[in-house]
């Protein structure tokens, strides 16, 4: 029952986050969640705050009362809510994740026997939108149409379904991994076969046969609601491609641009209807299908005038991905709110926060146009099947704003760091014919594009593809401005219409046959410069506080120079693999330290989805690409003081990931000021050549390495330092294509799809360090360094530092080691001049790659010489593994670099130089992958990263930790379970120990052939099963789908054929989503850790166990 | 197209220049310039009456995006004065779409800019209040503003004359069909006798036809009548309740308007849309003053004082009743929560509701479309009791 009505108000609240990043679940929760907390808070609402996601800002030990930094299960939350007796729950903020948990923990009763109220949605109602049989009755009864459906079982009902729903259908198995089995019949023939496939891979072989939508306008609202019953509208949106596919894989602007004001309040009112059914408190997304305009209309089957003008698709009873780009695209702080509502507050008793004089009971209004881009991972998949569908696979997303449709979409597209730069962009193959299809993938804008150019007409176009001729058409002025460009001489008013399309100057420099420089030159001659302009919920109807602005060319500028002490953050742009949420953090953090040290605060960042572009993060937040020019022009409309005279702000590269740190070179050609190791020192650690003469001069030892142009020299490198080698291209290309290499053979194939891939570049080639890996975060001020811990990864060496499972403190280095890493990165810090953060990956060779952990830790040899430190590499910017850092030895290290920045040494800030002192704790780190959402993709773990999110396990003791790290990134391996092994044959020696831990814990074991034989050569009972698929009896692949085994070990060691083999293994496993080991050594440290203390875990603030 | 599109220029009685692109005809307008911060509707608005004697600016930068057609029309012809909007799509998309918005310009002569830095413009006017500006092609903007000097200052004249009905007319969804007051379609009387359907009579100050829309809807018969119908007129119409409508400029110039009520007043139910509310508040004796920069969007936020709820409201006003000196027996029901004006009126003991803001929506949010269903409730009560008071009368004989 709802809070406003009896006015209860909870004194202690438990809010639940969304766990690890993945696919379908970003930073948009970290942003939600933390705002929330903030706004309980403010009304003296003490708040318990549990997620197992340590690279968020709302496990901050000031962010929430007691934090909680545990997996996120039904047995811990209620020995979180046993201790901390919470008397309310928020389940809407966690993502589905939360909203899930937070279902569970309510049947199981948990709620009920502590007395924990549920805020704001309750339950009942999240069960109406999420059931799909229960959702359909609720809008039969308030008379909103939802597509025609049913569930099946067999092909005959499906067939029969279908000639009552008519072709074309959708087919949407029931319960499936990974949404696979689906499609689109358009004939029974079809059907058949998508539906028998369906029903199969369906966990319980049913599958929903739906009315087709593909090519109806997809449509969003994010509505809110109160407990009074009163309902607004934040914002609708619009995506550009049609039904069919996801909305988180759309392109989408805001407000929507095809809809005339009767479609636009007929679908708003039917939302408003369907939360009002729902008894939504709080936000809440109601995703519609609408009627296509005329050009799709025509390609599809007829529309009777019977039919509804709409359908509803889906509702989310939660904040979201949507509500969080909403946010960002009115202004409106949605979370807050819907905080504030959980507490029983109605919407006119709360504040607009923007114009601190109007109420939040209203309807943000836009007068701009708002562009997202999804950003795919495909640049590191290069295998993966890049088609988009009803199932998402962005990791993140862009979003830019501008006063027309053409500009905010170029510069989301400058945003996305995707190596396309801008839609002049065509891949290579197009050359002639143009790209082979428009289907939707990744690359799916830049085909429209292309095509156009070539001559296709928008609404040819719009009938292909289904997006609204409103959104080709705009294509064709862009690609009609690319011709005049080409062709007229470039005059004032053509480069004013193109900087107002939203063209950049390296466009306009490629088109116009000048250097950017040379257009930027000529531009500012012109006297053509961006004018910034405020989102400010309202339209300019009332004088707003908040200092959120776009770039735009036009007359007027809002955003006076900020003046005073202050600096520039860059942010780190869209979520990507290799450059997650953790960089959000330190950007965030790097703006409150300025902010604690006096100076303001100006963030520039791309991405939607996070903490740093909310609009009180920071003192100015500029929502703009993070490229040269847009960085630029913002450094030149801050760069006066408050007398009007020059007095340019410096700009902090560190803590934006590599996006920031790539721009610390043109800043420093641009001659303008940067806060921390300058250009000269980042170029210095970064440059391959500058670095090992460094190094060399300072006795730090390398891998033994060298260059090769052509598979000859190559073979003569990698004969000189000795296999297995490690190449990699010299230059992003596309994918690292990073490789650890066996043999002669092995190189020659490497080098020849490395040439396929860029002919004439240079391949670096390393020495293969078989070692323990170990991963440093420092802050130096250029004399010392402060190294708040050490990390030691459980992989050896060769799996990506970010795909590794990391251990605070380095358990298993002996004294010399741990020194002699202290001493090299002294000695780094030192030589490069470092000012501020800097991140280094040792490995130490010799003593055994694989060192145990637990009770039964593998004693390193002590003393020097047995074993060997080489450094690996050094990055001059903070880390992925600075918020992990941070929080576990409570070393604020953003903070301490930002006054290194500012000019106060270590010393002075009072910490001691060195290593510091370690904590009586240990934690894991574990990284999350979202294979199963990615088809095609490999899963086994190498030297290129793979991981999306992480996962922290924190504990007294290795045992507790390690475990707790493996239950919230889904590896742990249940007691007695059924293990299925398939060991390269490389790896045999090394695997002897791991399969007599799995026999000694009582794991019953399944192998292939070979692997079979080694097992019983130790005298160990093992199930042989069938590995060629083809073969009879039950394969590896049916006893992986069937069930029969819930855990898989397959190492991929050795040549490419290993690899192909283990394949579809690996890819059943994730299918299933069972825990896949593809390093022995992770294994190991599970099968040993669940031997050792099964489920013997403590459940603890992270307050406590940085104080015990 | 054809038709080469020139140079146009926005000039604000400040002296302030807006250059941009010709949008619709090329001709010269002056008026009172006001923003509107609907993000759609603009057919809506431009043909909303309310707007005579005004040049709008939406603030919405992409105007005409869907286009123009017949049905999205609330009067007969477009009543603002001039348009000026920050970019016009040329390439509309919609099933329904027959004119691009220049086109629909051009052809009902009203002029326009197109390119101007609208959001500029509108902070100017919040910051100033609404001031008078210039729609011209002349690029001497020194003539422009003599040529604006010359021209009558919104607010000194009424144009609620120039925006109503010429005569009363039955309105049957379509074009408006002129009768005379006396003779009624046969159709209409047999209903009558039925007694099964109500008459209103709405009063024209510059009246949307989806008021109109919404009554029929509700099994009304509607007759609209000229803004300055007499009480003895409208009653010759035997209507069962009285609409006054919404219309433009300020309530002052209506003193035949406030007498028509005075004489209505306790004999007819009556509602009265924005203009028809302030109209109402005079009629009683309370006052009206200018609002800085006046309510203009889909977005304000009105609280129903008896149901505490809060409705997201269509509004579209430069005045304002005052809420000080209100008369003991009006109520306010309505109030604006972003400025705490008077958005709402209810007579203590006469059937008598106002409202500030537009229930009939178009554009805008249909939150408030149930007024007219209180309205036709509050008509059809009174016409029950007053046929029972009847019949028991006759039994009595
Ligand atoms: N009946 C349908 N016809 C065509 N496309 C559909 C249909 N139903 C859903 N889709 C597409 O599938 C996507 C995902 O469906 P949805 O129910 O929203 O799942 P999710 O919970 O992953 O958001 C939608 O965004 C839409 O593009
Ligand atoms: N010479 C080497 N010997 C063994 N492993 C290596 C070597 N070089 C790199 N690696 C492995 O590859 C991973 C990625 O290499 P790195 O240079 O850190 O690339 P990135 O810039 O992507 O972090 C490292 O974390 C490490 O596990
Ligand atoms: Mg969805
Ligand atoms: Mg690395």
């Amino acid at each position: 029952m709802s809070l406003a009505a009896d006015g209860y108000t909870p004194k202690k609240v438990l809010v639940i986050g969304s766990g690890p990043i993945i696919i379908g679940q970003a930073a948009e929760f970290d942003y939600a969640g933390t705002q929330a907390c903030k706004s309980l808070r403010e009304e003296g609402v003490q708040v318990v705050l549990v997620n197992s996601n340590p690279a968020t800002i709302m496990t901050d030990e000031d962010v929430a009362d007691f934090v909680y930094i545990e997996p996120l299960t039904v047995p811990v939350v209620e020995r979180i809510i046993e201790r901390e007796r919470p008397d309310g729950i928020l389940a809407t903020l966690g993502g589905q994740t939360g909203l899930n948990l937070a279902v569970e923990l309510s049947e199981a009763g948990v709620l009920e026997k502590y007395n924990v109220r549920v805020l704001g949605t309750q339950i009942e109602s999240i069960r109406k939108a999420e059931d799909r049989e229960k959702f359909r009755a609720l809008l039969d009864e308030l008379g909103e149409p939802v597509p025609p459906s049913e569930a099946v079982e067999t092909v005959k009902e499906a067939l029969e379904v279908a000639e009552q729903i008519g072709y074309p259908v959708v087919v949407r198995p029931a319960y499936t991994l990974g949404g696979t089995g689906g499609g689109v019949a358009n004939d029974p023939v079809e059907l058949r076969r998508i539906a028998a496939n369906g029903i199969s891979a369906s966990l319980v072989n049913q599958v929903l046969i739906e009315k087709s939508l593909i090519g109806w306008k997809e449509i969003e609202y994010e509505v809110m609601r109160d407990g009074a019953g009163n309902t607004i509208t934040i914002c609708n949106m619009e995506n550009l491609d049609p039904m069919g596919v996801h909305t988180g894989d759309s392109i989408v602007v805001a407000p929507s641009q095809t809809l005339s004001d009767k479609d636009y309040q007929r679908l708003r009112t039917a939302s408003l209807n369907i939360i009002r059914g729902l008894e939504i408190e709080g936000g809440c997304n109601v995703q519609l299908a609408y009627r296509p305009g005329t050009e799709v209309a025509e390609t599809l089957p007829p529309i009777g005038d019977e039919e509804p003008m709409y359908y509803v698709i889906e509702v989310n009873p939660r904040v979201s991905r949507s509500s969080a780009l909403a946010s960002k695209a009115t202004g409106y702080p949605i979370a807050r709110i819907a905080a504030k509502i959980a507490l029983g507050k109605t919407l006119d008793e709360l504040p607009n926060a923007i114009t601190k004089k109007t109420t939040a009971a209203f309807e943000p209004a836009l007068d701009y146009c708002v562009v997202k881009i999804p950003r795919w991972p495909f640049d590191k998949f290069p295998t993966g099947d890049r088609r988009l569908g009803t199932q998402m696979k962005a990791t993140g997303e862009v979003m830019a704003i501008d006063r027309t449709f053409e500009a905010a979409l170029q510069k989301a597209v400058r945003s996305l760091e995707n190596g396309r730069g801008s839609l002049l962009w065509e891949d290579r193959s197009w050359s002639e014919a143009g790209p082979p299809d428009l289907e939707p993938d990744d690359d799916r804008i830049w085909k429209l594009a292309a095509a156009i150019r070539r001559g296709k007409t928008p609404e040819d176009v719009s009938r292909i593809t289904g997006v609204d001729p409103w959104f080709t058409r705009a294509l064709a002025r862009i690609v009609n401005m690319e011709k005049r460009l080409l062709s007229e001489d470039l005059s004032m008013s053509l480069m004013k219409s193109a900087k107002q399309l939203g063209f950049s100057d390296i466009q306009i420099g490629t088109l116009a046959d000048r250097l950017p420089e040379q257009v930027r030159e000529l531009r500012k001659d012109w006297g053509i410069l961006p004018v910034y302009k405020m989102v400010d919920t309202c339209a300019g109807e009332f004088e707003a506080t908040t200092p959120y602005f776009y770039s735009t060319y036009e007359q007027e500028n809002e955003a006076e120079p900020l003046g005073g002490n202050r600096a520039i953050v860059l942010g780190s742009g869209p979520i990507r693999i290799g450059q997650g949420i953790e960089f959000d953090y330190c950007s965030v953090h790097a703006a409150w330290a300025l902010q604690a040290s006096g100076s303001k605060s100006i963030m520039i960042n791309s991405n939607p989805e996070t903490v740093s572009t909310d609009f009180d993060t920071s003192d100015r937040l500029y929502f703009e690409p993070l490229d040269e020019e847009s960085v630029r022009n913002i450094v030149e409309n801050e760069a006066t003081d408050n007398d009007g005279d020059l007095d340019v702000p410096p700009s902090m590269v560190q803590f934006g990931g590599q996006t920031a740190i790539n721009l610390s070179q043109a800043l420093g050609v641009a001659g303008l000021p940067i806060l921390g190791s300058d250009a000269s020192v980042i170029d210095m650690a970064s440059d391959r050549g500058r670095f090992e003469q460094m190094a060399a001069r300072h006795g730090i030892p390398q891998p033994p390495a060298g260059t090769a142009r052509n598979a000859e020299q190559a073979l003569q490198v990698a004969g000189n330092i000795g296999y297995p080698v490690l190449v990699r291209p010299s230059y992003v290309l596309g994918g690292r294509a990073m490789e650890i290499v066996q043999s002669p053979t092995e190189i020659v194939r490497y080098f020849e799809s490395a040439m396929r891939a860029a002919p004439g570049q240079t391949i670096l080639i390393d020495r293969y360090l078989e070692g323990v890996e170990v991963e440093v975060d420092a802050v130096s001020d250029g004399e010392n360094v402060l190294i708040p811990g050490i990390m030691q990864h459980i992989e050896r060496a060769g799996v990506h530092s970010g795909d590794s499972m990391a251990v605070y403190p380095a358990l298993s280095l002996n004294e010399s080691e741990v020194n002699t890493i202290v001493d090299y990165t002294a000695r780094i810090g030192r030589a490069l001049g470092m000012r501020g953060l800097m991140n280094i990956q040792y490995v130490i060779t010799g003593g055994g790659a694989y060192r145990g952990f637990g009770a039964g830790r593998t004693p390193s040899p002590n003393g020097s010489g047995e074993t060997q430190v080489y450094v690996l590499e050094v990055n001059p910017r903070s880390s992925r593994t600075i918020p992990f850092i941070s929080k576990v030895t409570r070393i604020p290290m953003v903070r301490i670099a930002v006054e290194v920045m500012q000019g106060r040494s270590i010393i002075d800030q009072g910490y001691t130089p060195g290593l510091a002192p370690r904590r009586n704790l240990v934690a894991v780190k574990a990284p999350v992958f979202s294979m199963s959402k990615l088809t095609g993709v490999d899963t086994f773990l190498g030297p290129e990263m793979k991981s999306t999110g992480e996962v922290m396990g924190i504990d007294r003791e290795y045992e507790g930790a390690v475990a707790k790290a493996l239950i919230a990134s889904g590896l742990y391996i249940q007691d007695n379970s059924n293990v299925l092994l398939s060991i390269a044959d490389r790896d045999k020696a090394d695997a002897l120990g791991l399969v007599r831990a799995l026999a000694k814990a009582g794991h019953t074991l399944y192998a292939t052939g070979g692997t079979a034989e080694m097992i019983r050569a130790l005298g160990i009972d093992v199930h042989e099963v069938e590995k060629r698929l083809a073969g009879e009896g039950p394969t590896v692949v049916d006893i992986i789908e069937d069930g029969t085994v819930s855990a898989v070990v397959n190492t991929v060691t050795g040549d490419r054929r290993t690899l192909q083999d283990g394949f579809h293994i690996r890819r059943a496993a994730v299918e299933r989503r069972i825990p896949c080991f593809t390093a022995l050594d992770t294994a190991r440290a599970a099968v040993e850790t669940v031997h050792a203390g099964s489920q013997a875990y403590n459940v603890l603030p992270l307050a406590d166990y940085l104080e015990g | 197209m054809s038709d080469q599109r020139g140079d146009m220029y926005l000039v604000l009685e400040d002296g302030s220049v807006y250059p941009g692109r010709r949008l619709g005809a090329e001709a010269e307008a002056t008026g009172e310039v006001v923003f509107n911060t609907s993000m759609t509707g603009y057919q809506e608005m431009l043909t909303d009456p309310s707007y005579g004697g005004q040049i709008l600016v939406p603030t919405y930068p992409l105007i005409g995006n869907y286009g123009t057609n017949p049905a999205d029309v609330e009067s007969r012809q477009v009543q603002v004065n001039a348009f000026v909007v920050r970019s016009d799509c040329d390439e509309p998309s919609h099933p329904l779409s027959e004119w691009t918005i220049h086109d629909y310009l051009l052809h009902n002569g009203i002029p326009g800019v197109s390119g101007v830095d609208t959001r500029a413009i509108t902070r100017k006017l919040r910051s100033r209040g609404v001031m008078m500006g210039i729609v011209t092609p002349r690029s001497d903007p020194a003539a422009a503003l003599q040529a604006l000097s010359a021209a009558p200052r919104y607010g000194e004249v009424d144009v609620v004359d120039a925006v109503s009905t010429e005569q009363a007319y039955e309105w049957n969804g379509g074009a408006p069909a002129p009768i005379s007051s006396a003779a009624r379609s046969s159709a209409t009387q047999a209903n009558e006798a039925a007694g099964r359907r109500l008459r209103i009579v709405v009063s024209d100050y510059g009246v949307k036809q989806n008021i109109l829309r919404c009554l029929t809807k509700r099994g009304c018969d509607v007759t609209v009548v000229p803004d300055d119908a007499s009480a003895d007129e409208i009653l010759r119409h035997r209507p069962d309740g009285v609409l006054l409508s919404p219309g433009p400029g300020d309530p002052v110039f209506l003193d035949s308007a406030v007498e028509t009520v005075r004489g209505l007043s306790g004999k007819l139910p009556i509602m009265g849309i924005c203009l028809g509310h302030q109209v109402v508040a005079r009629a009683f004796g309370a006052n009206t003053f200018k609002l800085k920069f006046g309510h203009r969007g889909g977005n304000q936020p009105v609280k129903d004082m008896q149901t505490g709820r809060v409705y997201v409201t269509a509004q579209n006003h430069g005045y304002a009743v005052d809420s000080n000196g209100l008369p003991a027996d009006l109520r306010v029901s309505h109030m604006n929560l972003n400025d705490n004006t008077v958005e709402g009126l209810r007579h203590a003991n006469l059937p008598i509701m106002t409202i500030q803001y537009h229930s009939e929506a178009s554009p805008g949010p249909h939150d408030s479309e149930y007024l007219f269903d209180r309205f036709v409730e509050m008509v059809r009560e009174m016409k029950d009791r007053t046929s029972a008071a009847a019949s028991n009368g006759g039994a009595s004989l």
